[in-house]
């Protein structure tokens, strides 16, 4: 972050960083859809979500980032996965009362089982992680105008 | 039960540090350490959920407050009443701790928990939900509620960073913001 | 008791770096101090001797699990500190951008 001639960090670190954030994307995704199996769950799997694009923002400067996830993108993923997790808890009135978890149940440690609650990982995956993702681009900018002064 | 102990005072070791040290960036460091030592504690207390929660939590905050606080550490002196302030501070943290050790007395002992609401959760959870975790479960079916306020909370977060962060009519039309990295 | 007396060491830490240091950063500090000790204190509440993870194995009857409603809660809890920090964060950095400083006993004396 302080050479004036290249974006971003050294080579050694943009190597790196090119093996490893497609992985990184990868695990996040798989903890929030194994959320009803095993630990984790929609606020883990959301935060790393963000942190693999943050990966990617401090190895290869903004530009690269905002390339894969601009800034309208993030707050219209945002929206969406909280109108979903409203949308997903009124559908509930459709047994009986708000929340009710509606879909069947399958048999125990299937992916697809546990009724809502795999939709409701998923929302919230989107909402934790696209938000994460806003207040640190909002941070970063906001700092590196400090350095005009 | 050792390795509790050990990781706790490594916890409050790393907190003593964090406060006394005088460079901003050593004292982040030091908060770090003591957030992956909880993340270990909280493994050992047989909590897995929550220990990769706060592992990557604590790390994000850790990002943010280094971004903060890059070559902005500032000499401090100290002013007078220095020595009342602490004393004064002291007494308030020992009537503090001298409550809370009244009140640790009607807390049941270490390793045999109440359970009273968690019998049931336990006993119907995985029929009536579908789901082995139970944790998850909780958070999202018999406690849905508050998944649905931290949504709000967040929601609210980024809201207010984006509206304190944000610059009030100094970008004109037509002009170029520079960017550095 | 003894591991309850610890937690209660951390929160005094936290409350001693809130009330004393004139630093903003070392403010935004004392409150995760303060958050890492009060998540701390609903595990350890949480715990039984010799119990299990609350997660249904395979063919497994699992009959000592721990207490997964306190676990549930400190889920909730860590996420909520994460969201205020990062807003102290950005208040802290506004704070510096007009003062011109983190020294909270000069914020009165500067005028705008």
């Amino acid at each position: 972050m302080s050479r004036e001639h290249e974006k971003g960090m050294s080579l050694i670190v943009k190597t790196i960083t090119r093996l490893t954030v497609g992985i990184i994307f990868l695990y996040g995704i798989y903890i929030v859809l194994h959320g009803h199996v095993t630990p984790g769950g929609g606020f883990a799997g959301g935060v790393i979500i963000a942190l693999s694009f943050i990966h990617l923002m401090l190895a290869y400067g903004r530009q690269e980032a905002f390339k894969r996830l601009s800034r309208a993108a993030a707050s219209v993923f945002e929206s969406f996965g909280a109108i979903m997790f409203l949308g997903i808890a009124l559908l509930g009135f459709v047994g009986g009362y708000f929340f009710l978890n509606f879909l069947p149940k399958g048999e125990p440690f299937r992916l697809f089982s546990a009724g809502i609650i795999p939709l409701c990982n998923i929302a919230i995956c989107f909402k934790v992680g696209a938000g994460i993702f806003a207040i640190f681009v909002a941070l970063v900018l906001l700092k590196l105008d400090l350095g005009k002064k | 039960m050792v390795d509790i102990y050990v990781l706790l005072v490594l916890m409050i070791i790393g907190a003593v540090i964090a406060i006394e040290v005088k460079d901003l960036l050593s004292s982040v460091i030091a908060v770090g350490a003591a957030g992956l030592a909880l993340s270990i504690i909280f493994l050992i207390l047989k909590a897995p959920d929550v220990a990769i929660t706060q592992l990557v939590v604590e790390i994000l905050a850790l990002i943010i407050l280094i971004r903060a606080t890059l070559k902005k550490d500032l000499p401090f002196s100290t002013t007078g009443r220095w020595l009342l302030n602490t004393i004064i501070t002291i007494c308030f943290i020992m009537i503090f701790v001298a409550v809370g050790v009244k009140c640790f007395k009607d807390l049941p002992e270490f390793g045999a928990p109440l359970m009273r609401v968690s019998k049931t959760y336990i006993q119907e959870g995985l029929q009536k939900t579908g789901a082995t975790n139970l944790v998850g479960a909780v958070i999202l079916d018999y406690r849905a509620y508050d998944t649905l306020g931290e949504a709000t909370i967040l929601f609210t977060a980024v809201i207010g960073v984006l509206a304190v962060v944000r610059r009030i009519g100094r970008k004109k039309v037509g002009e170029e913001v520079e960017e550095n990295e | 008791m003894v591991v309850y007396l610890l937690c209660l060491v951390m929160f005094c830490l936290g409350i001693y770096c809130v009330v004393r240091k004139r630093n903003v950063i070392k403010l935004i500090i004392g409150v995760i101090i303060l958050e890492y000790a009060v998540n701390l204190f609903f595990i350890l509440v949480a715990y039984r001797k010799d119990g299990r993870a609350p997660i249904f194995a395979a063919d497994q009857t699992v009959t000592n699990m721990v207490d997964p409603l306190p676990q549930a809660l400190v889920l909730t809890s860590i996420v909520i500190g994460l969201a205020v920090t990062a807003l102290l964060v950005g208040i802290a950095m506004r704070i510096y951008e007009k003062y011109g400083t983190f020294d909270i006993t000069k914020i009165k004396e500067l005028k705008g």
